[in-house]
């Protein structure tokens, strides 16, 4: 409970203490040094002489103190660490000691001898050995005794294989000995304690990166533990089966994964469906088998799915072009069901928005194609619209689709009657999206096609999914300066994510007939706005237009006041020095508003 | 090391409270009802190891007193559970077949066994004989007082 000033105020009677020949004392004075290193870890030197004789101690009280003060130093400080390296040596002899000790009533735990020392000095062990092959080799036949030896009917023994197994593994142990571990593991997950199971999961899950196909011999096992009962085991089984998947046990992991999707508590079914996905993605073994994995875990678990992943599914339906047509009858058939689970219905109106052509054509190859009339779809997408279950995000899908339908449906003025109702609408976003479809039907129908056209194939690195009808304002360019042939324009961008800094680029071209060189060009803003300027792509500015110079300018303007901006150039041309001065002030008001 | 130990009934009446990490009252207090809450609210085949916050949470019930250690990530929690069970063994010993009642009109002595088995977290002394020994010595310093003054 001490404080650190209290420490180390107490620290050098704790010392004195430690080297008392009462062991009552000296055990306590241990543990108090360890609180002392823990609270103020500068004084750890000063314990160092009195370590020296701490292992060659009778009384175990003494002793386990002792490790426990022994770990916390090497735990602490490297050079500690490699001090005590030598002590390996001692540490094995005394855990020899332990194991084959006979029967002593002292210390006894369920027929083994002081469980706990065996635990603190296995744990030392692991500490030092790590990273270190000469220890690691010094303790490679201690660990494999202990491994085989200790009797796994009680909790103690299966305590002191834990602690082994965990040394094992951290250590650089030769391969024979981790298969020794991940054994015992595996015979863990089978024992009937859960608590056993529940600690053979976690240390499983920490080795599967190292030890894969170890671990992969498991796998039944591990498969078998997501039908237990207890949630925490439950958890880490689902959390082990995914890192085991991969391209040759998908199928059949797959089918436990889904079946346990299935069955699993809400709290589970939005990481499982995430988990689901991202397994299909890597190891899909076939197309088709992709988009019917996906659509189980829509239709079983559709409203736990993550709201990110309804853009990765449509980019992948997307890219899949050959399954185009039986996807859409599957979403269709789906829709037909049950409309209560957002994600899938998201999707699926988004498919039948960019597919329903194929679905009325009964197009489909994968499986019997369904009869369904123009009128059908509309009538499935306009019940969306109106339905209690629908959120504003899928309305708003519902209502694209029927809009994109126009290019691919031939009954328009249904779908225009539709746009036109949702016009008064008083959902903003959907009032949006119908006024401006509205106007599509209206002013623009001649650009309909074009806009209303089937998505190309995305590139995986696009961070949005599809993008909905978008009206892209570029801000136009303008002429900065223009004078003795140097032209300089502005280009404006504005820079994500935040909206008060313009991005402008400054493009320099020389239309007489000798290069500009040393060309810098420098920029001032007004008090309530601030600048900064990148390195200009070049110093020359190539004759008769040949090329441009061109930099970057980011102008932060948090008050949205009119831009201007004083530039100078400097520039060497013919031989003589240039140097002009200007004020720009004919900035587009788009590129500050 | 194990950051702190709690004893609570059946009914979330909390028997013993032993704190190995300097913490407020008021946070005492909150850790406290919060871990009560969730370790009564298992089920009883459920495994006796629970995440919480940063800790990994031990608990066993004996009859009607739950046994409830919070160890750190590094910790071996099936030792932990020996710990327990030491701990439970000891006042066993002490008391002569132990119930929820002597720890009750008892906890003083509760305690001195608890800090004489463990300390700043961790086990001191690993042999039964010697940690009731111990208690032992204490027991018989207390008993040699100083007669009261006769009127």
């Amino acid at each position: 409970m001490g404080s650190s000033e209290m420490c180390r105020d107490l620290a050098g009677e704790v010392e004195k203490l430690l080297k008392t020949s009462n062991s009552y004392l000296r055990k306590k004075a241990a543990l108090c040094a360890v609180h002392v290193i823990r609270k103020v870890p500068e004084l750890m030197e000063m314990f160092l002489p009195a370590t020296k004789n701490l292992l060659s101690e009778k009384n175990h009280g003494v002793l386990h103190t002792s490790v426990v003060l022994l770990t916390e130093m090497c735990e602490r400080s490297p050079d500690m660490l490699a001090h005590f390296r030598k002590l390996v040596p001692q540490l094995v002899r005394i855990l020899k000691n332990l194991i084959m000790s006979g029967y002593s009533p002292e210390h006894d735990v369920s027929g083994i001898s002081d469980p706990f020392l065996q635990v603190r000095i296995l744990r030392l062990l692991r500490i030092l050995g790590k990273n270190d092959d000469d220890s690691s080799e010094a303790m490679n036949d201690i660990l494999a005794q202990v491994a085989t030896n200790t009797e796994t009917s009680k909790n103690v023994g299966n305590a002191i294989l834990y602690e082994t197994v965990l040394t094992i593994m951290d250590i650089k142990s030769e391969s024979g000995l981790r298969v020794l571990a991940i054994n015992i593991l595996g015979r863990f997950l089978l024992n009937n304690d859960k608590n056993i199971r529940y600690v053979a999961l976690t240390s499983l899950l920490k080795t599967v990166q190292t030890d894969h196909n170890a671990v992969q011999r498991h796998r039944s096992t591990i498969v078998d533990c997501l039908k237990d009962l207890d949630v925490s085991i439950k958890r880490r089984a689902m959390e082990l089966s995914f890192a085991l998947v991969n391209g040759n046990n998908i199928r059949g992991m797959m089918k436990e994964l889904l079946y346990f999707l299935d069955s699993c508590d809400p709290e589970f079914k939005a990481d499982c469906a995430s988990g689901v996905f991202l397994a299909a993605e890597k190891y899909a073994p076939s197309k088709r088998w992709h988009i019917d994995t996906i659509m189980r875990v829509l239709t079983t678990a559709g409203s736990y799915v993550r709201d990110d992943s309804v853009p990765n599914l449509i980019q992948l339906i997307t890219n899949s072009v050959e399954m185009h047509a039986y996807t859409v009858q599957r979403l269709y058939k789906a829709l037909l069901d049950d409309i209560s689970q957002q994600p899938l219905v998201q999707v699926a109106s988004w498919c039948i928005g960019e597919y329903g052509d194929l679905l009325v054509s009964g197009q489909c190859e994968e499986e019997e194609p369904i009869q369904v009339t123009e009128d059908e779809v509309l009538d499935v997408l306009e019940g969306l619209l109106v339905s209690n279950l629908s959120t504003p995000v899928t309305r708003g899908y519902s209502l694209t689709a029927i809009m994109k339908l126009s290019t691919r449906f031939s009954s328009v003025n249904r779908i225009k009657k539709v746009v036109s109702i949702y016009g008064s609408s008083i959902d903003v976003e959907l009032q949006q999206r119908a006024v401006e479809y509205n106007a599509l039907f209206k002013k623009y129908d001649h650009m309909r096609p074009a806009l209303l056209e089937r998505m190309p194939i995305m590139e995986k690195t696009a961070s949005n999914g599809p993008t909905e009808i978008v009206q892209t304002n570029g801000i136009p360019s303008m002429t900065a300066y223009n004078k003795n042939g140097l032209k300089i324009d502005f280009t404006f961008e504005r820079a994500n994510p935040n909206p008060n800094i313009a991005v402008i680029t400054i493009h320099a071209t020389n239309s007489t007939e000798a290069e500009m060189t040393d060309f810098v060009f420098q920029a001032a803003v007004p008090k309530t706005f601030q600048l900064q300027l990148l390195s200009p792509s070049s110093n020359v500015v190539p004759a008769l237009n040949q090329g441009t110079v061109t930099q970057v300018i980011r102008v932060l303007n948090p008050q949205k006041q009119q831009l201007r901006m004083r530039i100078k150039l400097t520039y060497t041309h013919k031989g003589s020095a240039v140097q002009d001065l200007a004020e720009v002030n004919n900035f587009p008001p788009q590129s500050w508003q | 090391m194990m950051q702190f130990m709690l004893l609570f009934s059946r009914q979330g009446k909390l028997r013993l409270q032993k704190w190995y990490v300097p913490l407020s009252d008021k946070e005492k207090k909150k850790i406290t009802r919060e871990l009560v809450q969730t370790v009564l609210a298992r089920k009883p085949k459920m495994c006796s190891f629970l995440e919480w916050r940063d800790l990994k949470i031990v608990y066993k019930r004996y009859a009607s007193l739950y046994f409830c250690c919070a160890i750190e990530d590094q910790d071996n929690e099936l030792i932990t559970l020996e710990i327990i069970h030491r701990y439970v063994e000891l006042l066993d010993k002490y008391f002569g077949s132990v119930c929820e009642l002597d720890i009750i009109f008892n906890f003083e002595k509760a305690y001195f066994i608890l800090d004489e088995f463990l300390l700043g977290g961790e086990a001191q002394e690993t042999s039964k004989k010697n940690v009731l020994k111990a208690i032992e010595q204490a027991d018989l310093l207390q008993e040699v007082r100083p007669a009261p003054l006769k009127p």
